[in-house]
């Protein structure tokens, strides 16, 4: 424990999971009343407003159903929504793990405005990330009139989807992966080298599986995060029916034109994934507190 | 050659200067012993590295935030202020100031006692709640919004009855303070629970068994062990709730100087090609953006030095490691 460097306020959770479930049970006041007052902002916030959802479904038959949620065009948004996310997180996957590794294995001036910087995305507003990109992107932008000449457009179509949800999850691999990495022992990879280990192998076969559920899990988060996302993707996307519209998007459409209940059965069904990955996400740091809390 | 191009050489030379002078300043001295290389990489992995990771974070993080700027101000100072400076402009900036201080104070006090609540005691069910909290970082905002359009809105549950009274909810600021309570209600909790885990109850018990209440207890030793935790937590969630856009674009109905905040009115101006004004009003906020990351630098700062002063006291009668 007294190995633990002093984290910060956001990277505690790596740690703080081996460290609980001391002292005695219920010394001290405030259990009821506070476990109370969760449950009721819950059952408010939360719990009626998602019961009103699942009960609207309800309303549809079977076929009228799966009428809504499997017409081509919606069918189309589900593999434009998931193919775009999952790209976006295995280059958050890469490219976080990277910085992190960067942030906590070297020195280099101005680390902290870097460090301070990954939580950008966090903080920006979406709708903000969403026109400054497609300003940066677009034929006319920074970036844009670069590469319109080499016939790559970046804005607009499917790729401009991919490069926001890469802003909007990075902070996610990145500040799940740090802390881990900030934690592991260089004992290990010292016996390694002493061992005769490369570099290499000491990356390939010590340090990775000791970060790779920290990594798996931010990869989960950053995907979870990208499936749902609205306000950056829809002002570069282009939105074109059977191209670049995401399931989002087509939630949206359905309510302007007053179809409450298309709306609400393609709310269901990425409600339904979004739980799946929750409990991915949940499974996953199960996984690594198992894999903290193991070695003494 | 043009500007731009300038402008971007400019940048590149700007990098380069930057790492070679880097490079020379962490070499070692001469005469000094050679690196151990035990547990890191040769010199050039390194540099390649930082490199590769500073290039994609220009790109992908300072790149976009400068582009905000740089739009807003494309046409001068004069035009900037003209775009923010219209009525609904305003009524923008006035309505999500109304919205952040409404929903944060009320998820403070809810992120404080589930915070308390988890952290503090063990109890059934709570792996589940803990999930029910981080519901909102899985479920897409517009899912949010319509959740609340079911519930209040003229075809939603209780949408006739409110019809009756008079009451609107949904195209109206309550809608839109829901919405934002939905969005960013788990940001100060996810803060508090792991600071309070690490910390433990010891204190607390030991404040309780010499006499103090329980409000007593949590104003003067909670509380001082949490603030910069719950400071940026707090900071955090104000900056999603005045920048939430999914689920109260969803809400809103998009009223021109009734119900629009400033990232709809963005939209609105963006949609319009009015791309100075609309700039205008989302470098506002990027700069609270910039103002978050700033107090979350400083209270990160300060909680490390509050932990190396704890650690600097004299040693207590040591205490044996209970298995439990």
């Amino acid at each position: 424990m007294a190995s633990a460097s002093p984290a910060s306020p956001s990277r505690l959770s790596a740690t703080a999971a081996v460290r609980r479930g001391r002292g005695a049970k219920r010394v001290l006041p405030g259990f009821g009343l506070t476990l109370g007052y969760t449950l009721f902002y819950l059952s408010i916030i939360v719990l009626i407003p998602l019961s009103a959802l699942i009960f609207k479904t309800f309303e549809l038959s079977w076929p009228q159903f799966w009428e809504a949620v499997s017409s081509p065009r919606v069918v189309a948004s589900y593999k434009l929504t998931f193919g775009t996310s999952f790209i976006a997180a295995c280059v958050n996957l890469v490219f976080g793990l990277l910085i992190a590794w960067v942030l906590v294995r070297y020195k280099f001036p101005g680390k902290k405005i870097v460090d301070a910087l990954v939580d950008l995305p966090f903080a920006l507003p979406t709708a903000v990330a969403g026109i400054s990109l497609t300003a940066l992107l677009a034929g006319n932008g920074w970036v844009g009139q670069y590469l319109e000449p080499l016939g790559i457009q970046l804005a607009f179509n499917p790729n401009g989807i991919v490069i926001a949800l890469i802003f909007i999850g990075l902070p996610f691999v990145v500040r799940t992966v740090q802390p881990v990495l900030e934690d592991s022992e260089k004992e290990l990879e010292e016996a390694a080298t002493s061992l005769g280990a490369s570099r290499w192998q000491i990356f390939y076969k010590v340090i990775l599986p000791s970060i790779l559920p920290a990594l798996m899990t931010g990869f989960a988060m950053a995907f979870a995060r990208a499936v749902g996302e609205y306000g950056s993707v829809i002002f570069i996307a282009g939105n074109m029916p059977m191209v670049s519209e995401i399931t989002p998007l087509i939630i949206i459409g359905k309510l302007e034109q007053y179809d409450y209940a298309g709306a609400t059965a393609v709310a269901v069904v990425m409600l339904v994934i979004s739980f799946v990955l929750l409990l991915v996400i949940n499974a996953l740091q199960a996984w690594q507190r198992r894999h903290t809390g193991a070695p003494a | 050659m043009n500007e731009q191009h300038y402008f971007l050489l400019k940048v590149l030379l700007a990098i380069l200067v930057v790492l070679v002078i880097a490079y020379k300043l962490t070499a070692p001295p001469k005469g000094s012993r050679p690196e151990k290389l035990s547990t890191t990489e040769p010199r050039w992995v390194r540099w390649l590295l930082v490199g590769v990771a500073l290039t994609f974070i220009l790109l992908f993080l300072v790149l976009p935030l400068a582009a905000v700027f740089t739009e807003a101000l494309r046409k001068g100072l004069q035009a900037y202020w003209e775009g923010l400076n219209e009525p609904d402009a305003w009524a923008a900036i006035k309505l999500t100031l109304l919205t952040a201080v409404i929903a944060v104070p009320l998820n403070l006090v809810f992120g404080v006692a589930a915070a308390w609540c988890i952290a503090k005691y063990e109890f059934k069910g709570k792996a589940f709640l803990t999930t029910l909290i981080d519901l909102p970082f899985s479920i897409s905002p517009v899912v949010a919004g319509l959740m609340y359009v079911l519930v209040f809105g003229a075809h939603g549950w209780l949408g006739p009855w409110l019809a009756e009274h008079d009451i609107k909810i949904i195209f109206a600021v309550p809608g839109i303070v829901l919405a934002t309570v939905f969005v960013t209600f788990p940001f100060i909790a996810r803060e508090l629970i792991p600071l309070m885990q690490a910390q433990g109850n010891d204190e607390e018990q030991a404040a309780i068994v010499l006499g103090a209440s329980g409000w007593q207890t949590f104003w003067h030793v909670t509380l001082p062990n949490i603030k910069w935790g719950l400071l940026y937590g707090v900071i955090l969630c104000n900056a999603r709730a005045m920048g939430e856009f999914g689920a109260v674009s969803v809400v809103s109905g998009h009223i021109r100087g009734q119900t629009n905040t400033i990232p709809l009115h963005v939209e609105i101006l963006y949609n319009e090609y009015q791309s100075v004004a609309a700039f205008a009003a989302a470098s506002l906020l990027a700069l609270l953006a910039l103002v978050t990351l700033l107090i979350k630098t400083v209270a990160e700062w300060k909680h490390e030095q509050q932990i190396k002063a704890a650690a600097n006291l004299p040693p207590e009668r040591p205490t044996p490691l209970k298995a439990s």
